[in-house]
């Protein structure tokens, strides 16, 4: 039931100025600030204060409801909790550990050389337990997604289809095992009866290492899509594998579907059979303003001044340094934010790339409600969000819109369009 | 260190309001070209005449009521040199400068300028000569006559096509003349070949879709061929599609962003409802030709045929349009 999802673009990858560069270790600094908020969802409450000694692996910040753990990726000392740069631009509190250097590793989560003989619910809690969320950038906590029961459709988005990024690429071409074994562990929560691995054409190399892979795993499909942004959203691509629309306002699972990363399926297979929280991470460490770009594996909690050095350090006139790719990243101010379980990327772009025009102005061309990958006109939620009407806004449906960034991406007339429809959804939020 | 802060998406395409009006003006060349062989300099200088006045006017309205400056953005210089290929080569120049300045000034700068105007800017300019100076607006120089660079023109007026089907009768011009362009009309009307080329270009720089010229025409060509008033239907649906303005109405007029609707569905309506008007005002109209009204008529139709065809909404049935919110 392969279809094609609508509208889209095709932004220029720049996918080689990464690719063929395998995940450079980079290893922990004297200190490191761990954000108590990696997730969508509650922040986490500290479990340790200031003096306490925390071990490798060891829970640091954990909360009810809604809420994936954070773990320690250094072993040493806490010497402060408190407010430290998010990625997200604000100031979110953060246990600062002083590393001691011996990686002494101590985890909750067992082991498990054979994981066939685990319940669902022992494989959630382990999910649960190492803290696993969703690593393209959602952030959203796995347990929880994969606690829907049973699915008809099970996918594994390796479609990376912001431009720059190669991290989900190059995690495929050095350890595909254990993203297929991971897939197959979500598998055995949630008992598909389709599997699919979606991956883009422009990735040839990866897509060799799974075909030669999985053919000693036949339940699960290779998906070969045409490369075309944003193939990886979440709706988009259930789209394409099932052919069926996540309704307005709905979830995948009322479609049947559970969509995860391939970077998330590779923590869960780090969590459940070698017992390691998300404690690192793979980082794609790119752009024109980068001197070395390269994927990094990196700790959580490394500042983004730190991966950058560990690149090369910036060049060029640097314009805008983003945490994620350059069609949903964030743009950061500076360099002090610490690395969350999110940040797929470090995107520096230079004043060559900026595109943005000092008096952008509507032409009515159209092209924006041509490439809305969501049916929508976004020409007049820009209008509406500017006019602060929300109920014209909620008339044209604003709050279907998934900020892509396709129709600001292809706007002649260079409208900030996306960050108006932010502003309108706040509006519809609060009611006005 | 401190970096730019603004919202995503960080990279934007190539495409610019400038690029795309520049795409207009080469796609408008081979009509240019085709309009000075057949009428000599004199339409040349019309069109030179058209442009600087709505550049300059753009530039001065600018000015004066204090908004940055947009002259570079060459829409002005679309506006003046699609007004001046509605022009007989005839027309004085200082009708096409009030035109162009009308255009420009009233028709699109009092409503906001570019994107925000319900007119076409050229059309309700050309609306307005055609009031004013109704027989120089009618008047058309057989091709190949010599007109005077300077001073004013008096022709003998020859019928074009137009004029033959309203009486009603098959046109004296060949098929062939009349798709070169070997045929009395305005400026820009003459060669069909010259606005299919033009046509072409712009689809393939994707700086207009099909929708609108296609259902255009299609509907002309089919109602002159239903509605025949001569014993051959296939001619006389070729001469109603060559003669007159309706190739460069449907490709450069009606396709005009601000004035046409933003929906593929409301394209498609708003091309269809031009061509039944034009067919409509060519049959029972005073003049022999339509095309102008039945734009500007669709012009202020679009807003309402875009509430007709909401697009559809992911995950969602298709909601039918209507006027309440």
């Amino acid at each position: 039931m392969r279809s094609k999802f609508w509208g889209g673009v095709h932004p220029a990858g720049r996918k080689e100025l990464s690719a063929d560069t395998p995940p450079t270790p980079v290893s922990a600094p004297a200190q490191v600030a761990v954000p108590l908020q990696q997730h969508v969802g509650k922040p986490c409450d500290p479990l340790v204060s200031v003096g306490d000694k925390v071990k490798r692996g060891q829970k640091i910040g954990d909360g009810k409801g809604m809420c994936a753990p954070v773990h320690a990726p250094v072993s040493g000392t806490v010497i402060a909790v408190e407010p430290r740069p998010h990625p997200n631009g604000t100031l979110c509190p953060a246990v600062v550990i002083e590393n001691d250097g011996k990686d002494t590793f101590e985890s909750a989560l067992k082991p498990h050389a054979d994981t066939s003989s685990l319940s669902a619910d022992e494989l959630i809690e382990c999910i649960r337990e190492a803290g696993i969320v969703g690593m393209g950038g959602a952030t959203f906590p796995t347990d929880i997604k994969a606690s829907i029961g049973k699915v008809e459709t099970l996918i594994a988005n390796a479609c990376e289809c912001e431009p720059y990024i190669t991290a989900d690429d190059v995690l495929i071409c050095t350890d595909a095992d254990r993203a297929i074994r991971g897939l197959l562990i979500l598998g055995q929560i949630l008992n598909p009866r389709r599997t699919v691995i979606a991956i883009e054409d422009n990735k040839a190399k990866a897509i060799a290492i799974l075909k030669e892979k999985l053919r000693s795993v036949p339940q699960v499909e290779l998906a070969v899509l045409p490369t075309r942004y944003p193939q990886g959203a979440e709706k988009q691509l259930i789209q394409v594998i099932t052919g069926r629309q996540v309704p307005s306002g709905g979830l995948p699972r009322d479609v049947g579907c559970a969509v995860f990363n391939i970077a998330t399926c590779a923590s869960v297979e780090r969590a459940v059979v070698e017992g390691e929280p998300v404690l690192r991470r793979i980082v794609t460490v790119t752009g024109p303003g980068v001197k070395e770009p390269r994927n990094l594996l990196v700790p959580i909690g490394l500042t983004f001044g730190e991966a950058v050095e560990a690149a090369g350090g910036l060049t060029g006139d640097v314009w805008k340094v983003l945490s994620g790719g350059p069609m949903m990243g964030r743009a950061q101010g500076d360099l002090f934010a610490s690395i969350t379980k999110g940040v797929n990327a470090i995107v520096v772009l230079t004043q060559a790339e900026n595109g943005e025009a000092e008096h952008p102005a509507c032409i009515r061309c159209g092209k924006c409600v041509a490439v809305c990958p969501m049916g929508l006109q976004p020409l007049y939620l820009y209008r509406f969000s500017k006019a602060g009407d929300s109920g014209t806004l909620r008339y044209y449906n604003v709050m279907d819109c998934i900020e892509c960034g396709c129709c600001a991406y292809t706007c002649p007339g260079k409208l900030p369009i996306v960050a108006a429809i932010r502003e309108g959804k706040q509006l519809v939020r609060e009611g006005k | 260190m401190k970096f730019a802060v603004t919202a995503s998406p960080h990279i934007r395409s190539g495409d610019n309001t400038r690029r795309i009006m520049l795409d207009v003006l080469i796609a408008l060349i081979p009509t240019l070209i085709a309009g000075t062989v057949v009428f000599g300099l004199r339409a040349l200088a019309v069109c030179a005449v058209s442009v600087v006045a709505a550049v300059a006017a753009e530039w001065l309205w600018r000015k004066i009521t204090r908004q940055y400056g947009t002259v570079s953005d060459f829409s002005a210089a679309v506006t003046g040199l699609l007004l001046a290929l509605t022009l007989p080569a005839s027309v004085p120049y200082w009708a096409a400068a009030v035109g162009a300045v009308f255009a420009v000034v009233v028709v699109k700068g009092f409503f906001g300028g570019l994107g925000q105007n319900i007119f076409n800017p050229a059309l309700g300019a050309r609306a307005l000569l055609m009031l004013v100076i109704p027989s120089a607006m009618t008047r058309f120089a057989a091709p190949g006559t010599a007109l005077p660079l300077t001073g004013e023109v008096d022709i003998v007026s020859s019928a074009t096509a137009l004029h033959h089907m309203q009486i009603p009768a098959l046109p004296e011009q060949s098929l062939l003349d009349m798709f070169l362009g070997n045929i009395g009309g305005c400026i820009g009307e003459v060669s069909a070949l010259a606005l299919l080329l033009g046509g072409a270009y712009l689809v393939a720089r994707d700086v207009i879709k099909l929708r609108i010229p296609a259902s255009y025409l299609a509907t002309v060509a089919l109602l002159t061929a239903i509605f025949c008033k001569d014993q051959d239907p296939l001619q006389w649906m070729l001469y109603s599609l060559l003669g007159g303005g309706v190739l460069l109405g449907a490709i450069f007029m009606a396709s005009d962003y601000a004035t046409s609707p933003a929906t593929p569905g409301g394209q498609v309506l708003y091309g269809v409802g031009c061509g039944v008007l034009t067919v409509v005002f060519r049959y029972t109209g005073l003049y022999p030709e339509g095309v102008t009204y039945a734009i500007l008529l669709m012009n202020a139709a679009s807003w309402l045929l875009e509430r007709f065809t909401p697009t559809r909404l992911f995950g969602a049935p298709q909601k039918k349009g209507g006027l309440r919110r």
